[in-house]
């Protein structure tokens, strides 16, 4: 592969990965419509498919307002950093086995864990730098939240490396030719689904936020583009784990008939609408039960499958 | 956690429903005959105007958006001017129960939003309708006891000519 064509390939990823976020806050919002008996954004443009842009627009419009007491340098920054980590995790995802940026990276997994628990930064230091104390307060919450996710979102992928002898998110698919590894895994699936919404801090699981008691969390003093930019970020990360969970789970681009970019994207999309369901369905568990539920059902769970699956391979493997 | 599967399911389930949202200017909702909203003065089934501008309206108004000047020609009593400021009138329709001669109406036309604040200050030409509004045959100077141009005391529906009260005669 020559640079230029590398180079391109990573233009084309960044935009398609933006453009994806962005068009996403305008599924989500008509689906959520769909699901709760009303019709969502209808109006710009056609079935409201440029509500996107309108909003974009209007975030670039708005007073790029810095508290006084923020801490300057720190306040800019962590908008960045979680979107600087959310795109660079993308980089691993293998849309077709020749088109992804770093698919064939051998340590892709956890380059991508890497790049998630990087993404913890932004939102802690976001609520921190903001002097705030619903801001701080949800900053917290991130951190707790996310490190106890991330202890059993990484044990959850055991599994699935077991299986497939690699660490190569291309070998994985390739290795789900048979059989996709939601079967043979599907208490891997389920916890990294769970942890991976927790990860994006998506809705069920969107403590740092909490509307209803912390105004707006970590992001409560950002405004104008630095918000969108946490926005973009969020939407940003369900579409990196929604194509994990095809990558690892779903089989990837493998399928019959249609062309390998057209499965990948399907199974994608598909995801990112039960994420979507989710948050139009499950209400906000209460912080405890929230940690509660990640440390002793969730983690137990993730080391049970990993013991299981270990002894499976052992067992059933030709060599032992 | 069962019942959150469950929860999910019938959720789903919602995108097979109607939507319940009216998509307003396209399909307008209904608006029953008696709907409280953009107010107009009516004029009697000859076409004078109903108003007798003797203030019970305004009296009653609670946000004191009325405002109104009598004057008279020949008998009858009208409006100078009639004025309701519609940036303050709450549509309670307490004027249109006030009114004795049925000039003042309520109207289902509830499209009235304004770029300017002043153009909602509607006067008398913008409240004037041609018709009669919801009472088609009510007069009121044709049932009163007062002497108009054409009628005069005593001669209004069911009305007895005037007595003498100084005469002798039975």
């Amino acid at each position: 592969m020559t640079l230029g064509f590398g180079i391109l390939e990573i233009v084309v990823s960044l935009a398609a990965m933006l453009s994806a976020a962005a068009g996403l806050t305008w599924v989500e919002r008509r689906l959520l419509g769909f699901w709760q008996d009303r019709a969502g954004p209808n109006r710009v443009g056609p079935f409201g498919t440029l509500q996107a842009v309108a909003d974009g627009v209007k975030l670039l419009f708005k007073q790029d307002w810095i508290p006084p007491f923020a801490d300057r340098g720190v306040f800019i920054l962590a908008p960045a950093a979680g979107m600087a980590t959310v795109l660079l995790g993308f980089a691993v995802i293998p849309v077709t086995a020749g088109w992804s940026v770093a698919g064939h990276l051998n340590v892709g997994i956890l380059f991508f864990l890497a790049m998630t628990s990087l993404g913890v930064y932004s939102v802690v230091l976001g609520g921190w730098a903001s002097n705030n104390k619903f801001a701080l307060l949800g900053g917290m919450r991130a951190a707790a939240q996310m490190v106890s996710y991330e202890v059993f979102m990484g044990l959850s992928l055991l599994g699935t490396v077991m299986l497939a002898h690699s660490f190569s998110l291309v070998d994985i698919v390739m290795a789900q030719g048979r059989m996709w590894f939601i079967v043979p895994q599907f208490l891997g699936f389920v916890t990294f689904l769970l942890a991976g919404i927790a990860e994006t801090h998506r809705l069920p699981f969107d403590l740092p936020e909490g509307e209803n008691e912390l105004g707006a969390g970590f992001h409560t003093e950002y405004s104008g583009m630095k918000f969108g930019m946490f926005f973009i970020a969020e939407y940003a990360g369900i579409v990196l784990i929604a194509s994990m969970i095809t990558t690892l789970f779903l089989g990837g681009w493998l399928g019959p008939v249609l062309p390998p970019v057209v499965w990948f994207l399907l199974k994608t999309g598909l995801t990112i609408c039960f994420f979507i369901l989710l948050r139009a369905a499950l209400p906000r568990p209460r912080y405890d039960q929230l940690m509660m539920f990640g440390w002793k059902v969730l983690l137990p769970v993730c080391l049970l499958n990993v013991a299981v699956t270990g002894a499976a391979i052992l067992l059933f493997s030709p060599t032992g | 956690m069962l019942s959150n599967v469950r929860t999910l399911w019938l959720t789903f389930l919602h995108l097979f429903h109607r939507s319940e949202t009216v998509g307003y200017p396209e399909t307008k909702p209904y608006m029953a005959p008696r709907y409280r909203a953009r107010i107009i003065l009516s004029r009697d089934p000859d076409g004078a105007e109903r108003c007798v501008s003797c203030n019970l309206c305004a009296a009653v108004c609670p946000v004191d958006c009325i405002s109104l000047q009598k004057t008279e020609d020949q008998g009858r009593w009208y409006p100078e001017y009639f004025r309701i400021n519609f940036s303050r009138c709450i549509f309670c329709g307490l004027c249109e129960e006030a009114c004795p001669t049925y000039a003042i109406q309520l109207t289902p036309d509830y499209e009235m939003s304004e770029y300017e604040r002043p153009n909602l200050v509607y006067e008398k030409e913008d409240l004037l309708i041609s018709g009669t509004g919801k009472y088609p045959d009510y007069n009121f100077y044709r049932v009163a006891g007062m002497a108009v141009p054409g009628k005069d005391k005593g001669e209004a529906e069911r009305e007895d000519p005037p007595v003498d009260i100084h005469g002798l005669l039975p």
